[in-house]
């Protein structure tokens, strides 16, 4: 392996490519030659970068721990040609960084990349490691039209890899050739090598079946204040490879058009943040956020309810968070419930398997420092569950709220959802009044929250959990 | 149309890989004895642009209606039926539709539209221009039965498949013939591979030429196969009489497996034209 020094190799191809313009530039251009503003290179790395900065390759900052040891090229391994880049990837503890990562970026002012549909390249690994991240249209800069492939496992042979470009027409002036990141999450620690070779942007006729997802493809719906603001997240493209194969890749929002279907309600503006802008007319306060990319509906969609509430947030996506201590208080012996905050396909929830009993705590357990809630002001408990299983009539949730929990002068308050209340597989929003906790007193040290199944319901997701006021 | 027969020798991939493969090809191969003229058929017999919307024309298309016996033959899951849902003249296209449904205790339901009894004929050009489904377990079909079956069977009757694709595979069409000593799994087969476009993404004619002992196989205008008495492990029984066509959408079964988590429902196979031609 060999460090590269690319102030050499860059300038030597260039100035053949110079020579070979100005030969063939005799006639020089007519008035009606209209000039592409930028250019369209394919290639980003043959057997030498293309095009690239002087530095290649542009680390990620080592001050967060990025080692800019381990990259360099090979003349003894390529899948083409005589050279392909060679990328060691340190282990976690090494001191000069326990990770390796970083772009190539044009050397000039950006490329016109509408006439591709893919980026492609050859990669091979010492081992069958997972690499973190492969993609492009990361320049350091805006990072506009980012899109990465995650957890690509390597092969030990030369292998390709097709990135889909989600919409080509956006790229008339792209700089972010290439992107990677690699650590050791899938070799238990242990370092191990990579070679990538013949990067290139492509037009791929055999790529077909566009799926652009907002919120991981799921219809969400949510209760949000007037003047709040909320990103779409869980953005994606789908293809389908030549092989059969569906892939899929993070896009930015800029890929994306977003469109409101009540003006008077939502708005979404183009990095796909939602701000409810009015109480709507009518009586209508909804407002339902789509998307498009090239054209193509985005599945998945964000229904908005304007309300004009005062919240205290224990768990959503949509409004802000009060700090807690946890999502499973993990009381053993006895309590066999497993799970905590999961990422959905783009929405996060709470998934709780084995259910018998679970807590989320917000007391300051073990002088954490989080502030117990007052929810004096606040008169409902709205929450959403989901059994991901079959439901009976006769099972049920039973909901305790516990006051000043732990300290002597604690109370609680308890509330139960039956089974007739629930469906299988599917969400049901509650708004329960924090006067039917029969029990509670005074709300004013809110704690800890308690979901009692004794496992008849075992498997359940909770989302949305927020106590509130209308004003 | 002009078509060239390329050697049998040289695989497909090379025959479909580009236009300037096919350049090459022609300037190194000026051997006259390795072209043949396969333009015998201009006279349009038949055709259906299906202009009409509703039904497809009840003069030329009826139906195989229901599972038939293990799925067909193939353990094929879907139910055929000829209600719209499933098939449909509209937009200047027949279109048949796969759907995820629970019907007469299937849980598919697509369509099979045939000729039989409504429209035969011996040899010719049989061409369709479709754009098919995708994803695993699709099994669009245009294929021609001997119209003899119902008295000596299949594979007695000879069975011509002008275009199968498995919906796994996107890029990937074959063309078969079945009869008897070489049928179901020892089918004379040959695929064809589209180096740069889909079945799924776009449209494209699929078609056979059929004459005394041989059957020629194209794709667009790359004809890329042909099947003589030499090439079949058993009696050619394709100079015997007419063949009725077959189109349909299969779900499941032997050629492409069954769909799986990541197959999409529904799914529709486009047919923008059939045309059957016969000689002078």
């Amino acid at each position: 392996m060999k460090n590269i020094n690319l102030k050499y190799n860059i300038i030597l191809p260039l100035v053949g490519l110079i020579s070979v313009v100005m030969i063939s530039c005799e006639r020089g251009f007519s008035d009606d030659v209209e000039l592409a503003t930028f250019p369209s290179t394919a290639e980003v790395f043959t057997d030498t970068p293309v095009g690239l900065t002087d530095e290649f390759f542009i680390s990620f900052d080592p001050a967060f721990g990025a080692n800019t040891n381990g990259f360099g090229t090979d003349d003894n391994e390529a899948y083409e040609g005589s050279t392909s880049i060679r990328i060691d990837v340190p282990a976690p503890n090494d001191p000069d960084g326990g990770f390796i990562g970083g772009i190539f970026k044009d050397r000039g002012e950006g490329r016109d990349l509408t006439r591709y549909n893919a980026l492609t390249f050859w990669a091979k690994g010492s081992t069958t490691a997972t690499v973190g991240l492969f993609g492009f249209g990361t320049d350091f800069e805006e990072d506009k039209y980012a899109v990465t492939l995650e957890n690509v496992q390597l092969s030990t042979d030369w292998k390709k890899y097709i990135i889909p470009i989600p919409d080509p027409s956006k790229l008339v002036q792209e700089k972010g050739m290439f992107i990677f990141s690699a650590g050791t999450q899938s070799t238990n620690g242990f370092g191990f090598t990579f070679w990538l070779d013949e990067i290139r942007f492509e037009s791929l006729g055999t790529i077909g079946q566009p799926r652009p997802r907002i919120l991981g493809g799921q219809d969400q719906t949510a209760q949000t204040n007037i003047g709040t603001s909320v990103p779409l997240i869980g953005l994606s493209y789908t293809a389908n490879l030549p092989n059969g194969q569906n892939v899929t890749v993070s896009a930015t929002p800029s890929y994306f058009d977003f469109e409101t279907s009540n003006p008077f309600v939502a708005s979404v503006d183009e990095l796909g943040i939602v701000t409810v802008d009015g109480p709507g007319q009518g009586g209508d306060n909804t407002a339902v956020i789509t998307a498009s990319l090239g054209g193509v509906e985005a599945e998945g969609s964000l229904t908005v309810e304007a309300v004009d509430i005062d919240v205290i947030s224990i768990f959503s996506d949509v409004f802000a968070n009060v700090p807690v201590d946890n999502y499973n208080g993990f009381y053993e012996p006895f309590q066999t419930t497993l799970g905590g905050a999961v990422n959905e396909n783009g929405n996060n929830i709470i998934d709780y398997t084995m259910l018998n009993f679970v807590a989320i705590e917000f007391y300051g357990r073990d002088g954490s420092g989080v502030e117990p809630v007052d929810a004096t002001d606040m008169t409902h408990l709205h929450i959403e569950f989901r059994v991901n299983e079959t439901v009976d009539a006769s099972d049920y949730i039973n909901m305790e709220l516990h006051n000043n929990f732990t300290l002597p002068n604690g109370i609680l308050g308890s509330y139960q959802i039956t089974g007739s209340e629930l469906l299988s597989n599917e969400w049901v929003e509650f708004d329960i009044p924090l006067s039917s906790f029969a029990g509670l007193t005074s709300r004013d040290a809110l704690g800890m929250m308690l979901f009692v199944t004794d496992n008849n319901i075992a498997n359940l997701s909770v989302d949305n959990i927020y106590f509130y006021a209308e004003n | 149309m002009k078509n060239r027969i390329l050697s049998n020798k040289l695989k497909s991939i090379f025959i479909c890989s580009s236009l300037f493969m096919g350049t090459m090809v022609l300037i190194t191969n000026c051997n006259p004895d390795e072209t043949q003229d396969v333009t015998n058929f201009t006279t349009l017999s038949k055709y259906d642009e299906f202009t009409e919307d509703g039904a497809p024309n009840p003069e030329l298309w009826t139906y195989d209606i229901g599972t038939g016996q293990n799925g067909w033959g193939n353990n094929e899951l879907q139910y055929y039926t000829d209600r719209p849902e499933n098939v449909i003249v509209e937009d200047g296209m027949l279109k048949i539709t796969a759907i995820q449904e629970e019907f007469e205790g299937s849980g598919y339901t697509s369509a099979r539209l045939l000729t039989q009894g409504l429209f035969e004929q011996k040899y010719g050009r049989f061409e369709a221009r479709m754009k098919l489904p995708y994803g695993k377990g699709m099994w669009p079909a245009f294929w021609l039965l001997g119209a003899n079956i119902d008295e000596v069977s299949w594979p007695f009757c000879g069975e011509i498949d002008v275009m199968e694709n498995g919906g796994s595979k996107p890029t990937i069409v074959s063309g078969a013939v079945h009869g008897p000593g070489y049928s179901g799994g020892n089918a004379i087969v040959k695929e064809y591979e589209f180096t740069d476009s889909r079945v799924d993404s776009e449209f494209h004619i699929y078609g056979i030429e059929w004459g005394p002992n041989y059957i020629n196989y194209y794709v667009d205008d790359v004809l890329y196969n042909q099947i003589t008495p030499e090439d079949v492990t058993g009696d050619w029984v394709f100079n015997d009489g007419p063949f009725f066509i077959i189109i349909n959408l299969a779900v499941g079964g032997a050629f492409d497996g069954n769909p799986n988590e990541n197959t999409i429902f529904p799914q529709t196979m486009y047919v923008d034209y059939v045309r059957v031609y016969s000689a002078n």
